[in-house]
């Protein structure tokens, strides 16, 4: 498969691991800042691949997992109103919030339906016309245009019914924070390449600049990230940190504007709080004046009561990168893929689902 | 003249319900055991000593009810005779129970009728002995079957997902993954430049072509819902041994591969519905892959890796760049990704 099989090539992995044993002299660790990315880790075995002096980290690139308890209940209590259908992505549905999850509610009599695109959501608002149709946003600037597409649909057709409850956020908020923070010592981050298509390699040069640490954005397949950590170990040991574009098939320098143009038409930018972050300044996009209307959060004034998160639950320094899925007391134990506890363990995004899933052999 | 629609008079066991068995059921199924419609189908059975009887049901809720390469019919015929064939039996007779909602096309299940008889006259298989029930409108999704089959062991045989055994090869009948990729993108009308296509078939003859060439398989398995992640995990569950696949060796179609990139998804956790797992002693397993590969349904047939005395319960999958990894049982449903 085109794009598939190149990039899986065994041999071509061998020399790409090989260059990176010769290259690297001393220890570094680089914080993988896309979930997706620490899954595509896990389920190609790379971390058992890599010499030791190349450590990993998961960030918090999972948009589930980041979504705090506060955000889900809203959700949940928005879901069993009366005659609302609440359409979202898959992986929202077993997140566990303080009052069960989406799943559970779907169980109770609540109208939760799995959609696979903003488009679909509206075609189920088309055909129900005397429901509320809400479509739960959740996920970055990846997804946040297609929402964003949505609205403007809605708002062309008068689709009176339709309305969004905007989760989303915005990844280099969430990286600042983290690097602000110190808590955690990162000597370089291989940077999202799904995300940084939308908002282009340029928008990392915050990190050489103002952290002093180098950036790689990656692609998915295994080649793509063994070519990102080798940049991030070539800039270590001797370059100036810089972006470095592994992801030239799909991330261009300024990322694409035709998105950029109707996230910034749709949305505006909104304190947001962030699981294991807390709130982070203008990290969150909620819908414009103009889209007002749309707005479920207006549109539905549900009032939920004080959120908790799961007692126990490391989530929040999974999240930060300050503590490893396995050392979290609950991990595998009371927290399981069948039975999760936080949202680490449900998403495939999650580092915890990851970790667990394509365990150590 | 029928109805075009089901009404809930054809579940009222009235003129309208006996119009339905004749002109939909009987005309399609009609046999000598079904034709009498008496109360049970009665009939002899030659049993030979130390055969045994099988005896399997399930239930069928597939949505939507059409899809490429099949539909909830064809399911429900194949479904039942492969679990039937999964122990090594050979199918004799299946049992058809249909919960109908009120509202759903004549035509449509008409069709679906035609598709069980086809499926069945396949398998070598009648179904003799039925039922009709009609629900309101809301309370079905257009159309539930079930089916029951019933099917006799040979002496000898013991197939068994606990009878695997450390040093036993594991052989896949042929490439993973068609039949749920199919459903998903006719479901959620994902349109995709390559067809894709369930694999939905029949597999007691090839179960058959099998056990002819030798005995001595140690388990059998279909890997439908969960796909063959899921049955590679029970087995190591039930028999208390290590499996080691090798994921290089496991067929995915190309269209399948590509669909499943597209929508976040693992092949390996997708449901097949016309492929079977098989554990053979390993000096067995050279005339078993050979029985496989002469059979229309198992031409790519091939030998996916060994069972092992270490790790026990657990699966472990070599991955293409030379890692080992371990290969979970799925919790939940898989779901495409969102970043």
């Amino acid at each position: 498969m085109k794009y598939i099989d190149e990039f899986r090539d065994p041999q071509s992995v061998q020399r790409w691991l090989d260059r990176i044993r010769k290259r690297s002299t001393q220890p570094v660790r680089l914080m993988e800042f896309c979930g997706g990315h620490t899954h595509a880790i896990a389920r190609f075995g790379l971390r058992r691949l890599l010499p030791a002096s190349v450590q990993l980290l998961a960030g918090p690139g999972c948009p589930v997992c980041v979504t705090s308890s506060r955000d889900l209940d809203t959700a949940l209590a928005i879901a069993q109103l009366p005659g609302v259908i609440l359409t979202t992505f898959g992986d929202m549905l077993r997140v566990p919030g303080s009052q069960g999850s989406l799943e559970r509610a779907r169980a109770g009599g609540a109208d939760v339906r799995m959609v696979y695109s903003t488009l679909d959501a509206l075609a189920i608002a088309r055909s129900n016309p005397h429901r509320d149709v809400v479509f739960l946003g959740i996920g970055f600037e990846t997804t946040a245009p297609t929402v964003a597409a949505a609205a403007v649909q809605a708002g062309a057709e008068r689709l009176a019914n339709f309305s969004i409850l905007s989760l989303h956020k915005l990844t280099p908020p969430a990286m600042r924070a983290i690097l602000a923070a110190g808590e955690v010592r990162v000597s370089g981050i291989i940077g999202p390449g799904h995300v940084t298509t939308i908002i282009g390699a340029d928008a990392w040069q915050f990190l050489p600049r103002d952290h002093h640490i180098p950036c790689a954005i990656a692609g998915f397949e295994p080649l793509d990230i063994l070519q990102a950590i080798w940049a991030l170990v070539d800039m270590i040991e001797g370059a100036a940190p810089d972006v470095r574009n592994t992801y030239s098939r799909s991330v261009r320098p300024a990322g694409n504007r035709v998105a950029q143009g109707l996230l910034e038409r749709v949305f505006q930018t909104t304190d947001a709080e962030w699981r294991g972050l807390g709130t982070l300044a203008r990290s969150g996009l909620v819908l414009r004046e103009e889209f007002a209307t749309l707005d479920a959060a207006r549109r539905f004034c549900v009032q939920v009561g004080a959120s908790r998160e799961p007692a126990g639950c490391l989530c929040g320094q999974v999240l930060r990168g300050i503590t490893a899925p396995p050392e979290c007391p609950l991990f595998g134990k009371a927290c399981r893929l069948e039975h999760p506890v936080g949202p680490c363990m449900v998403s495939g995004e999650g580092a915890c689902a990851a970790y667990i899933q394509y365990g150590e052999a | 003249m029928p109805a075009d629609v089901i009404l809930l008079a054809h579940g009222s066991g009235g003129r309208l319900s006996h119009e339905l068995i004749r002109e939909v059921f009987l005309a399609h199924f009609g046999n000598a055991l079904l034709n009498p419609q008496d109360d049970s189908a009665v009939f002899p059975i030659d049993l030979p000593a130390g055969a045994r009887l099988a005896l399997t049901t399930d239930s069928y809720v597939v949505r939507p009810i059409f899809f490429p390469g099949g539909d909830i019919g064809t399911l429900a015929v194949c479904g039942t005779v492969n679990d039937l064939a999964m122990v090594g039996a050979r199918p004799l007779h299946l049992s058809a129970g249909f919960i109908l909602e009120e509202g759903l096309s004549v035509q449509d299940l008409t069709r679906v009728t035609a598709s069980m008889a086809r499926a069945a006259a396949d398998a070598g298989v009648a179904i003799v002995t039925g039922d009709t029930k009609v629900v309101e409108r809301g309370s079905a999704d257009g159309l539930f079957i079930n089916t029951a089959g019933v099917g006799v062991v040979a002496p000898g045989l013991s197939i068994s997902g606990s009878n695997v055994k450390p040093g036993d090869v594991i052989l896949l009948s042929g490439p993973i993954g068609a039949h749920g990729m199919a459903v998903l993108s006719q479901r959620e009308g994902l349109q995709f430049s390559f067809p894709l296509c369930s694999d939905c078939a029949p597999l007691n003859g090839l179960v058959a072509a099998m056990l002819a060439a030798k005995p001595n398989i140690h388990c059998l398995r279909d890997p439908t819902r969960g796909g063959l992640a899921t049955t590679l995990n029970e087995i190591a569950g039930q028999s208390h041994v290590g499996i080691e696949v090798d994921e290089v060796a496991i067929p995915v179609p190309e269209g399948v591969r590509a669909a499943c990139e597209l929508l976040g998804l693992d092949p390996l956790y997708v449901a097949n519905e016309g492929k079977l797992v098989a554990f053979v002693p390993p000096e067995a397993s050279g005339a078993v892959l050979l029985a496989m590969r002469a059979h229309p349904l198992g031409r790519e047939a091939t030998a996916i890796g060994l069972v092992t005395a270490e790790g026990l319960g657990r699966v472990v999958l070599r991955t293409a760049l030379g890692a080992r990894r371990v290969l979970d049982m799925l919790s939940g449903a898989q779901l495409p990704r969102i970043c």
